[in-house]
């Protein structure tokens, strides 16, 4: 399954499931960061970590090892 | 529902008895403290990043005959809290009971911040909304249809611009007419039928009868109905229920199947944002697709390349240093200090002499009060631009980018890039900085950070080393000064590293945080964050240095027979310094003055400036230059800056700290790790630079 770290800058996806524990799950919801929500890849830190995503219209840092909890599908 | 014609004086005095309580509350950086300004007239601190407020603040205002006491909260971006400052947040708004609640909204990113809103509505306290930044809405192109929005959501809608000041006053009329009517928001029903069924089965459950520790206001029994279906902890720890009630409510919750990688917390948000997105899609028009690209997203190509990210980094930081260090600083400084020493304190001393004053006056004012006091005010220009550099890095929103750049490096040492933020603002004050690691999540990166803050020089040492670098090292001001912040910076990473893996335990915290626009910083708001940092230095000038600069005067002028020496080699203080300054002869300032200014440098650090210039200093800064050149060498001048950078930091910061652990036993530890290191680090300078000059 993808995830968010598939993605490459520029590229879309939706949001398919958030697979991780609790509360991390909550954060990353809290953010907009549901299933059925766009993400948007943005860029990459220049030392490869973390990554930058927009989401529901604003621009968030997210971490590589949290993204990869957070599965998609491609835009239809 | 919502007419903004001022409400009728009769109504007023019913709720004139007492004062009113308005809490603020939106998403970090949505706006919450520029309204707060805007409305108390108060100037609290405003930054581009999320996360400024981290403490409850208020403020008072009037209006129309009535004083409001308004609340600025922490941001949130939901009601189930996570780190510190969020907790302040929800307990406020359960335990404190405000009369009003004005949500601000970030109109820019309207769908998660009407999230939050969703959750404050369930709440079922007065509560009106504002839609705030709806200049850069406009600007955008986007269409806002607010009638929609006030019906749907069946709560009084505002648009504002706390920045431009447009709204504000009709914000306050709907405020003070909400308050008198006590509107409550009706409930709306958002939740599919299924779940909105066992919500009101457990609201019935809870209607039986419950206690909720520490709340003992009226609550939302459909709020906490909610909570409880969402298995929020908190509450579930306060929440005293009967066992037949735990029971009932499981069996409820039990209908709902989930699928997997679903919770109940899920259920409801998912819900929650359906219910927004199908909202937003009715009442806003957007102008352009989230592809579109904007300035931010160009700022940000070329700020957080992969290739120029860190060059413009250190070239930011390098010209911070310079413009405040270099020529134009030095430039600043010496001319205002040609003013307060030569010219003011030149006329003082003609004034004293015409006056026939005696001479232990002429000691104290001339000898004493202008030639301390003096010394750390004429660092001033010095300290403000420093200030004004860190506040335009804030304001733009350059911060959340070198956040975002230097995570993975704070990694290593076990933080997260969120750290940054509090770290870079330890160059400035380390209170304000240590304060605002609340924006941490665990327990143990707050910790860590704050051991490593002290170590980011605050510009209260910045005086200190500007005087022995314009004493001795003028050839290269700004490589010298660059080498001491640097070096104060590795000692941070030292400190992480060693209390890192022994006694600070757990996983790091997560990385989740916003990146925000980048606007234009504000003049207003720097000028009003600058004037602020110069009324704290020059109200400290005036009362801690001042009284310090006096009893320093005062046991450095007599004798324990209270008669004034000739030799200050046989004061009060010489004794005392005496005693103490063997500890630093291996660091190579046993001097008994260079001992006694360090501990007058625990009440604030500029009085190690003042205490020196009163010591060594017979008036004018040439003298005291003079002097220092007399009494350090290059080498023992270095380690003694390196001293005043590493050791225990003043007992303002001090004490912020003492707050923030909340354990005598962290305090203890921090005061002696930092005494000790500053002792062997400065120990080893100037035995290696000894040793290198002489092999050399």
């Amino acid at each position: 399954m993808k995830s968010v770290n598939d993605l490459k800058p520029g590229q879309l996806g939706i949001v398919d499931k958030i697979i991780c524990e609790k509360s991390l799950r909550r954060r990353i919801a809290d953010m907009g960061i549901i299933p059925g929500a766009l993400i948007i890849m943005k860029r990459i830190a220049p030392f490869g970590d973390p990554i930058q995503i927009n989401v529901q219209g604003s621009d968030i840092s997210i971490r590589k090892s949290e993204a990869e909890n957070i599965k998609i599908k491609e835009r239809k | 529902m919502s007419t903004f014609t001022p409400i009728k004086e009769k109504n007023l005095s019913t709720v004139k008895s007492k004062n009113l309580k308005v809490a603020l509350v939106g998403n970090p950086n949505c706006g919450k403290t520029t309204l707060f300004n805007k409305l108390t007239g108060s100037n609290q601190h405003v930054g581009n990043w999320p996360g400024v407020t981290v403490e409850k603040k208020e403020g008072f205002l009037k209006f129309k005959n009535m004083t409001i006491d308004v609340l600025d909260l922490p941001g949130i971006y939901s009601l189930s809290p996570y780190s510190s400052e969020e907790i302040i947040t929800r307990t406020c708004l359960l335990e404190d009971d405000p009369d009003l609640i004005i949500n601000i909204i970030d109109a820019t990113v309207l769908e998660r911040n009407l999230y939050l809103t969703t959750q404050l509505l369930e709440l079922q306290k007065p509560m009106i909304v504002a839609f705030n930044m709806i200049d850069i809405v406009e600007k955008k192109g986007d269409l806002i249809d607010y009638r929609k929005f006030r019906s749907e959501l069946n709560v009084p809608i505002i648009p504002i611009s706390a920045n431009k000041g447009t709204g504000i006053k009709e914000l306050l009329d709907l405020a003070i007419e909400h308050i008198v009517n006590k509107d409550k928001p009706i409930i709306k029903k958002i939740y599919e039928d299924k779940i909105e069924d066992v919500i009101s089965k457990i609201e019935n459950e809870l209607n039986s009868g419950f206690s909720l520790s520490r709340v003992k206001r009226e609550i939302s029994l459909r709020w906490l109905a909610i909570k409880l279906f969402e298995n929020d902890e908190m509450i579930l720890k306060k929440i005293n229920l009967s066992r037949s009630q735990k029971e009932n409510i499981r069996l409820y919750e039990s209908v709902i199947s989930l699928p997997e990688h679903m919770d109940a917390q899920m259920l409801i948000a998912d819900q929650r944002y359906r219910y927004i997105y199908k909202l937003c899609k009715n009442a806003v028009k957007r102008k352009n697709t989230p592809e579109h690209i904007t300035l931010t997203d160009k700022i940000d190509r070329v700020v957080t390349n992969k290739f120029l990210a860190v060059p413009i980094f250190a070239l930011i930081m390098i010209l911070t240093f310079y413009i405040t260090f270099g020529p134009i600083g030095s430039f600043f400084r010496t001319e205002f200090e040609f003013f307060i020493k030569d010219i003011l304190g030149g006329n003082i001393s003609n004034l004293l002499m015409n006056l026939g004053a005696s001479e232990w006056t002429k000691s104290l004012i001339a000898g004493g009060i202008i030639e301390g006091v003096g010394s750390v005010i004429s660092f001033l220009p010095q300290v403000v631009i420093l200030f004004t550099l860190l506040s335009i890095l804030e304001d733009s929103g350059y911060m959340a980018r070198a956040a975002f750049i230097t995570d993975k490096l704070l990694r290593k040492v076990g933080l997260s890039g969120r750290a940054f933020v509090p770290l870079l603002m330890g160059f400035g004050c380390t209170v304000p900085a240590v304060l605002g690691t609340r924006i941490l999540e665990k327990e143990n990166d707050k910790k860590l950070t704050i051991l490593m803050i002290p170590f980011m020089s605050c510009s209260a040492k910045m005086p200190v080393y500007a005087m022995f670098i314009g004493a001795l090292f003028k050839e290269h001001q700004v490589l010298v000064i660059s080498s001491i912040y640097l070096l104060g910076i590795l000692m941070a990473i030292f400190t992480a590293a060693i209390f890192k893996k022994p006694v600070l335990k757990g996983k790091t915290s997560s990385f989740l945080m916003e990146l925000p626009e980048y606007r234009f910083p504000n003049f207003k708001n720097l000028c009003m964050h600058v004037g602020e940092r110069v009324k704290d230095f020059v109200v400290k000038a005036g009362t801690i240095l001042l009284v310090a600069t006096i009893v320093i005067w005062f046991l450095q002028s007599f004798n324990f027979n209270l008669q004034m020496v000739l030799d200050r080699r046989d004061s009060i203080l010489a004794s005392f310094g005496m005693t103490i300054a063997p500890i630093f002869s291996i660091c190579g300032f046993g001097d008994w003055r260079a001992a006694v200014s360090l501990l007058s440098g625990l009440i604030a650090k500029e009085s190690v400036i003042s205490t020196i210039a009163v010591l060594y200093g017979t008036g004018g800064l040439a003298c005291t230059s003079q002097v220092i050149m007399d009494q350090f060498s290059v080498i023992s001048a270095y380690a003694f800056m390196v001293f005043v950078l590493l050791y225990t930091p003043c007992i303002a910061a001090l004490s912020a700290i003492h707050k923030e652990f909340k354990s005598f036993k962290w305090t203890a530890i921090a005061v002696i790790y930092q005494l000790t290191l500053a002792w062997l680090v400065s120990a080893i300078v100037y035995q290696l630079g000894t040793f290198i000059y002489n092999v050399v």
